[in-house]
This record gives C-alpha cells, structure tokens and sequence, in this order.
C-alpha cells in the first residue's frame, strides 16, 4: 500500500494569483527540480488526482469552481495552500475582490508560505503532505471506507 | 452541415495554466463562435493605491503578473517618476534594460516551452524550462528573488549589479545561445511542429489593425508596434529594430518569438559593453504633485500601458495599468472562429495570454 500512496498525482488551480507561484509550481516539475522522477504526475482531472495546490486567495467568482474541484477529488486528499496569498490573502488582503485564503471555502493541510513560494519550499509542502495522506488513508480504512 | 453545440472550455483545464473561460460553439468540429468571460483572477489590484503610498505601490504594482513582474515595477515607477520630474541616473536605466531583456528572454521562453505542451511535444516543453532556469539564476543571484525581484524603486535601483556580476551574465547567455539555438531549431524545423503551426491562425494585417492586436501576435503579421521604439529605456542608443515578419500565422508569431530571444542577448551584451558607472539610485523627496502622466512599455507580450494621477499627497489618486492580454483577447476571439476543436488551445497559447495581467 505505502508504494502507491507516496507517488501522489497532483492537481493545481491558479485561485487569482499573480502567476508567480503559479510557475514555480511548474518549475517544480520540470528538469531543474524534477518531482516527476519520484512518479508525481500533474493532472487536469480532478479525479486522478491526490493532492490540490492552490496558488492564490478565493474571490467571489472563483470560490464555487474551487468548491467543485475539491468535492470532485476522491478520499483521501490533501490540500496545500501554496504562496501567502493562498495562506492569508498577502498583499491582496485589503483588495474588494478578495475573500480571503483558501481555508475560508475548503479545509488546508499545509500552508506554504513566501512571495513568490520557493520551488524547494513548494517541494517541502507536497512531502509534508504526503505523510498527512498516509494518515487519511489509514484512518478511512480502519473506519472501513475504500481506500482510493 | 452538423447540429451546433456549446463545449465550455475551462476555467480548470489541462492545456490552460491559467483560468479563463470559453464558450466554444461547434458544428462538427469546427469552431463557429468563441465567446471568453474572465473574472477568475480579478484581485482589484489598481484600487490598493488608495492604501499603499506610492513608493510601496512599487511593490504591488510587481505583483500584478509573476512573469514579467520587472516590467510592471519599472513601469509605474517611471510614470511616477515622470509624474514627480525625477531624473534617473544612467546607470540605472541601463540596469533596467539588461533586466528587462532578461525577464523577455525567460518570458519567451516559458511561452516556448507551453506551445510545446500545448501541440503534445513534451520533452521540448521540459528543454525549454531547463533553459529558463538559467535565466531565473541570474536573478537569484543579482536580487534574491526568482520571480517577483523587488528590484526597481522609484528613482532608481535598489542596488548596484557589479562589473564582475555582469560579465558573468555575459557569459552565461553566451553559453546559453548554443543550447537555445538547437532547441529552437525544433521550433522552425522540425516537420511535426511546423505541420501543426504553419497556415494556422492566419491574422491578415487589416485584421490586427481593426481589433488593435499588439505585441509579437501584430508583429507576425507585419504591424509594428514595438514600444521599444519609443523614449523609454536605453533601446534607441542601442540601435533596436523591431522583429517583424509577415505571414500571420501561428508559425509567424513562434519565429517572432525566437528571434526576439536571441536579438535580447545581443541588446543585454550590448548594454553590458556601453554601461557607464555612476549611482544607480537618487533619493526622492517630497510627495507627487496634482497632474498625471502615462508610461508605455513593451512587455514580452506586448505594449503595457501605466498611468498615474496624483493630487499632492503621498497617496495616488489613481494607478492604472492597461495590459497586453487585454488588448490582445479579441484578436484571440477572432482567431479561434473557423477553427478546429483540436486546434484550440494552440489558439488559445498562441497569443501568449496571461490572464492574471489581464484581470489584475
């Protein structure tokens, strides 16, 4: 079991970031820092998927489509808020548009703080929640539910 | 002639890194109508100015788009500084241009690498992120910043870059030409790539003129509207001529796009060599007076337009950005009509969009 869940799929949504986080999520997966070699793929499909990033805060018209995907992922998941304006709203707090960080629509695991995020601290966070996964995993499947 | 139906196109999609909606209508498989709503990643960016002072303004206006971010803070700050009638020492506009240059060829080639994904050559999209990560060294090691510098304030630069540092540049983009030069052929070569690309998205001169298209998108027709041209930065010194070539087509806009890379190192070389010594920084004072200025600027998608009106205190009365995308979303519209479903995101990558400029 522990083979398969410690090569997650990952799902990113660009929440209203400013792009810079939204790269070095990318960055993380192409050669210089290559996530891909421990097997984790990006997907576009919300049921494929492990693990969300979210770059940036939730304003009122991208709150439903964050909704929609975390309620499409399958148990267990995790959710990593990536960069300060996913974790508080950062430089954007005070915007009219702006809501807030993810945590006010759907439940965060791990925050990763910086302005832009680091690659190596975006890399930190997924380890992070890997662990966080292997708990959910164990704890639905004592409860008896299916284990994805 | 087939039924018509409607394929929503994002806001989350696979092909797209960024949220933008689109309302396809086909028949068959052909595009008929594309209708775009954006509003995903609206932060009301502009409105902060009310908060911030103009100095910090500096920062947040860097924020509205993580790609070209230098570009942005040196936009508003030299319409701030036009505003305020601050001359900036020659250096510093020279260090503008070299960083500039460096945030186009790294720009270009994120967007390089995102056709490659778009069309399904992946390994060329992996070469052309290898390739940018250089450039992202080069600002690590010079601001400490790989995406978002905080390197530009009003009246200057935070620091100098020493003589050591930039020859240093020199040479990396030196060794950098080699490598570009053969991933980039794959792009003007290679039969596979050129078959997806070539006669693709044909945009005729009248075409860019009327919906008022810019950037390398009006510059594969043959518009030129490089803001390069104008006053700003050290281009005109240095001899810049616009790249401009004239088929239209997707495969035009690509070639812009390369050539405009290598045409950045020989700009920041260049530059390099003419760089006088001096302060690269001189203090300001007092706050901005009543009146207002317009900047314009030439990101690596096309011209930025920044306009700042101030009313005597240290607060602006109001900061406003016009940015390429914007201008750029109904050339994007007129492009995806008659066009296959499966071309539509070659479509959609092909004007380089970059929605959080657009939404700010």
């Amino acid at each position: 079991m522990s083979y398969s869940t410690k090569s997650p799929w990952i799902i990113h949504y660009d929440g209203s970031s400013c792009n810079g986080c939204d790269i070095e999520v990318l960055a993380c997966l192409t050669p210089m820092y290559d996530l891909e070699r421990f097997g984790i793929v990006n997907t576009g499909n919300p049921k494929h998927a492990d693990i969300l990033l979210i770059t940036g805060s939730i304003n009122e018209q991208n709150r439903d489509v964050v909704k929609q995907i975390y309620e499409q992922m399958p148990e267990p998941k995790v959710v990593v808020a990536i960069g300060i304006c996913a974790t508080s709203g950062g430089v954007f707090k005070k915007c009219y548009n702006i809501l807030g960080g993810v945590d006010k629509v759907i439940p965060v695991d791990i925050y990763v703080p910086g302005c832009a995020a680091r690659p190596e601290a975006i890399i930190d966070g997924v380890v992070k929640a890997l662990r966080i996964l292997e708990e959910k995993s164990k704890a639905l499947h004592n409860k008896g539910g299916k284990v994805q | 002639m087939g039924k018509r139906t409607i394929v929503p196109f994002g806001p989350q999609h696979p092909a797209l890194p960024e949220p933008i909606h689109l309302d396809l209508e086909l028949e068959d498989e052909k595009v008929i109508r594309a209708v775009p709503s954006i509003g995903y990643v609206h932060r009301g960016l502009e409105k902060l100015v009310e908060q911030n002072d103009y100095q910090i303004m500096c920062y947040v206006m860097e924020r509205v788009c993580g790609i070209c971010s230098f570009g942005h803070s040196w936009g508003y700050a030299a319409a701030v500084e036009g505003l305020m009638d601050i001359e900036v020492p020659e250096r510093a506009e020279h260090l503008r241009t070299i960083f500039h240059e460096l945030s186009r060829i790294h720009s270009h080639l994120l967007w390089l690498g995102l056709l490659a994904d778009a069309m399904g050559f992946e390994s060329l999209f992996m070469h052309c992120w290898r390739l940018r990560e250089s450039i992202l060294d080069i600002f690590e090691k010079s601001t400490g910043g790989r995406v978002i510098l905080s390197f530009t304030k009003i009246g200057g630069q935070f620091k100098d870059i020493p003589k050591e540092s930039l020859a240093e540049i020199v040479i990396i983009l030196e060794n950098m030409r080699k490598e570009l030069l053969v991933v980039t052929n794959v792009f003007l070569d290679d039969t596979s790539v050129k078959n997806r690309m070539c006669g693709v998205g044909k945009l005729s001169k009248e075409d860019i003129m009327k919906l008022g298209a810019i950037g390398p998108t009006a510059r594969g027709s043959g518009v030129n509207n490089d803001a390069r041209c104008l006053d700003l930065g050290k281009y005109k010194e240095l001899g810049f001529k616009p790249i401009l070539e004239t088929d239209g087509d997707c495969y035009a806009r690509c070639k812009v796009r390369v050539r405009e890379i290598f045409q950045s190192i020989d700009i920041i070389i260049k530059d390099v060599e003419n760089i006088p010594e001096g302060p690269v920084n001189i203090p300001v004072k007092g706050m901005p007076p009543m009146g207002d200025f317009i900047a314009r600027i030439e990101q690596p998608r096309g011209e930025a337009f920044y306009y700042v009106k101030g009313n005597g205190t240290k607060y602006l009365d109001r900061a406003r950005v016009r940015t390429p995308t914007n201008a750029n979303i109904p050339i994007l519209v007129k492009v995806l009509q008659g066009c296959y479903l499966n071309d539509v995101t070659m479509m959609v990558m092909t004007i380089d969009p970059c929605i959080s400029c657009t939404e700010r």
